[in-house]
């Protein structure tokens, strides 16, 4: 295994005390293979993947097990941490117009991790900058590497972004939300690239959005998040054609279809999702969840294994595949 | 009167100058819209749809006439918006409102709910205070809100929440055309559900037209009896949503279509190349980008013209169906 994080628990700490905003997250990736993290706003998935990067914020204290090539991540000081980044793990950010550095020119930004990593000089790495802007298909590399961030497009920057990550081949990339800010058809292309440049170097993806369908083209597996809590992993395929927890059923029936006829009522999830400091006893879904039963509201879910990996963290698993409707999709 | 549809647009152009690239170069002029026209009949809701840039916003802004296009007219059941005096136009604007993107942006952080809903009826210079009171409960009623929720600030309100506020906002001057920019999108899934679901019974019960922009295919075939297509300041593609998206004539409609991820099959990605910035001044302007180009497409800018046999209009010299 890549990485085998187990027990994960991200504690955000605050005035009012601490706040429990990961728990319980465990899961695996192996080589080549690619890990869809799918979650509203507040579920978590973004402070997993900032856990795994030792990047998340000064008042979080990340807890349990992550291993990475079988080394333990957690608990690693900032230089060994350092050496890591970049390298071995790297990450795209959701827009590439904060995650870029406005005052240096591109092929500068990508260049500099093959400048701390691989010992590179300014004008070697320079040049293979140009070379992996290429790589990533951004037309006309050379002047793309000599531009500031503000000269390319959306697009353009989230290619030189996934460029700057791919730069020392690392063997897990981390992509959050890459495509949220672009539009359909750039969105199409970069997954592709990302897909492509997966399928050619063999490396772990771990793509971490908000839109099922988006990991439903390009993961194999896939884990559905609330409020902290990995609520259902499995098979992207499986787990969307027979989802054993409510909220990804939820989920799956709440966005419209596209070819789904005109003003159909759309599945809601009544209320909002909950705050931290709300979550009681139960299960975090109880009272939104339409199987809500009593224990639901004051007893954890257990986690139901359905398969080596297939899981479902409700009182009410076992239940689903009886009390499934879905229609359509 | 009766017989004029409700929004009528009439070769909009509009020119947007972009800042120097030197002090010694003149102003470039970027278009943002070449020549758009599109009707919309009342209780038939439209949505436009196309990438950043294609000019889908400002046509949004032009509409309701919160900004001036170069050439070409708007009118609003007959009455064109632009030649009307200023009251007047004043006065027409209860009949049309408008939603933004951005549910946390859109509303003042410092007013009560009831203050920011009824902020329309007080430009318009309407109702006295007891009335006031009332539509405003009826309008945050309306939106599944309650009444006693008007003396809150927006804080207190989750994100599907303020947008149902933004959207009472735009309904208490019982408006017959709502605008609605990218109303969902900064939603999660299991709140834009409650939004669009509130969209369609507006349409039913409010008789609201919504000419909605969205760059979410499913979202705007979710509310939209029509759909137009823009590409680049132009309608590409104009006719019935359902028909449009399952057969699409306009590669570039195509293009969208088969990028927009789904369930049933993975995303197709179109065989050409990203397009380039350049404003072509010849041909077609989305030649550069299409896998089915053709030397006449280089040449010849087609126009949007009927397709034999269907209720749907596209400017492309080779559609695809």
């Amino acid at each position: 295994m890549l990485l085998e994080v187990s027990n994960l628990a991200v504690d955000l700490m605050g005035t009012a005390g601490a706040q429990r905003i990961v728990s319980g997250g465990t899961f695996a990736l192996d080589e080549g293979e690619s890990l869809g993290v799918v979650g509203e706003s507040g579920s978590g998935k973004t402070m997993t993947a900032l856990a795994l990067m030792g990047l998340t914020p000064e008042n979080a204290r990340v807890s349990g097990s992550i291993r990475f090539e079988g080394r333990e991540l957690t608990g690693l000081r900032e230089e060994a941490m350092l050496a890591l980044r970049g390298d071995r793990i790297a990450m795209i950010f959701q827009e590439p117009m904060t995650a870029l550095n406005p005052l240096h020119r591109v092929g500068a930004q990508v260049a500099e991790p093959l400048v701390l990593h691989r010992g590179m000089t300014r004008e070697a790495a320079f040049d293979r900058a140009v070379q992996l802007l290429d790589h990533v298909r951004l037309a006309d590399p050379e002047r793309a590497a000599r531009a500031y961030p503000f000269a390319l497009s959306g697009g353009e920057r989230q290619r030189a972004m996934i460029a700057m990550a791919i730069g020392c081949s690392p063997r897990l990339v981390i992509a959050d939300e890459p495509t949220t800010a672009l539009d359909v058809t750039v969105q199409a292309r970069i997954l592709a690239l990302i897909d492509g440049l997966r399928a050619e170097s063999g490396m772990a993806l771990m793509l971490v959005s908000h839109d099922l369908a988006v990991v439903a083209g390009h993961c194999d597996r896939v884990i559905v998040m609330y409020a902290g809590l990995i609520m259902e992993s499995g098979p992207v395929e499986v787990v969307l054609r027979e989802p054993k927890n409510p909220y990804t059923r939820a989920l799956l029936e709440a966005r419209p279809q596209p070819g789904a006829s005109r003003g159909r009522r759309l599945r809601t999830i009544p209320g909002s999702p909950p705050i931290h400091h709300e979550i009681g006893a139960g299960c975090p879904f109880a009272g939104r969840c339409d199987l809500t039963i009593d224990i639901c509201r004051t007893t954890p879910p257990p986690e139901v294994r359905f398969s080596a990996d297939r899981l479902s963290r409700c009182h009410r698993a076992r239940e689903m595949g009886s009390l499934n409707m879905r229609t359509g999709a | 009167m009766s017989e004029a549809p409700l929004l009528e647009v009439v070769d909009l152009v509009k020119t947007y100058r972009l800042p120097r690239t030197s002090p010694f170069t003149p102003h470039g002029r970027r278009p943002a819209l070449a020549g758009v026209s599109f009707s919309i009949v009342a209780g038939h809701s439209s949505g436009i749809v196309g990438e950043s840039g294609s000019g889908k916003s400002t046509l949004a802004r032009i509409a309701l006439a919160l900004d001036k296009p170069d050439s070409g007219a708007v009118r609003l059941e007959g009455r064109s918006l632009f030649d009307l005096p200023h009251h007047e136009l004043r006065a027409l604007r209860a009949h049309m409102q408008m939603i933004f993107q951005d549910p946390y942006g859109s509303l003042d952080p410092r007013q009560r709910v009831e203050r920011i809903v009824a902020e329309p009826l007080a430009a318009l210079g309407a109702a006295g205070r007891a009335e006031r009171s009332a539509r405003v409960a009826a309008s945050l009623e309306a939106v599944g809100l309650r009444a006693s929720d008007a003396s809150k600030y927006p804080h207190e309100f989750s994100g599907g929440q303020r947008q149902r506020i933004a959207i009472a906002r735009a309904l208490i001057t019982r408006p017959k055309l709502v605008v609605a920019d990218e109303p969902v999108s900064a939603l999660d899934v299991s709140v834009q559900a409650q939004a669009l679901n509130l969209m369609s019974d507006l349409q039913q019960q409010a008789g609201v037209t919504f000419l909605l922009i969205s760059h979410d295919l499913a979202v705007v075939a979710h509310i939209c009896e029509t759909t137009a297509v823009m590409y680049r300041g132009r309608i590409v593609e104009i006719g019935p949503t359902e028909e449009l998206f399952g057969a699409p004539a306009h590669p570039y409609t195509r293009e969208l279509v088969d990028a927009t991820p789904r369930f049933d099959r993975p995303t197709r990605v179109a065989p050409a190349a990203e397009g380039r910035n350049g404003l072509e001044t010849t041909g077609c302007p989305y030649a550069a980008r299409c896998a089915f180009a053709q030397s006449r497409c280089l040449k010849e800018a087609p126009d949007l013209e009927d397709l034999a046999g269907r209720a749907r209009r596209a400017a492309c010299w080779f559609p695809l169906t």
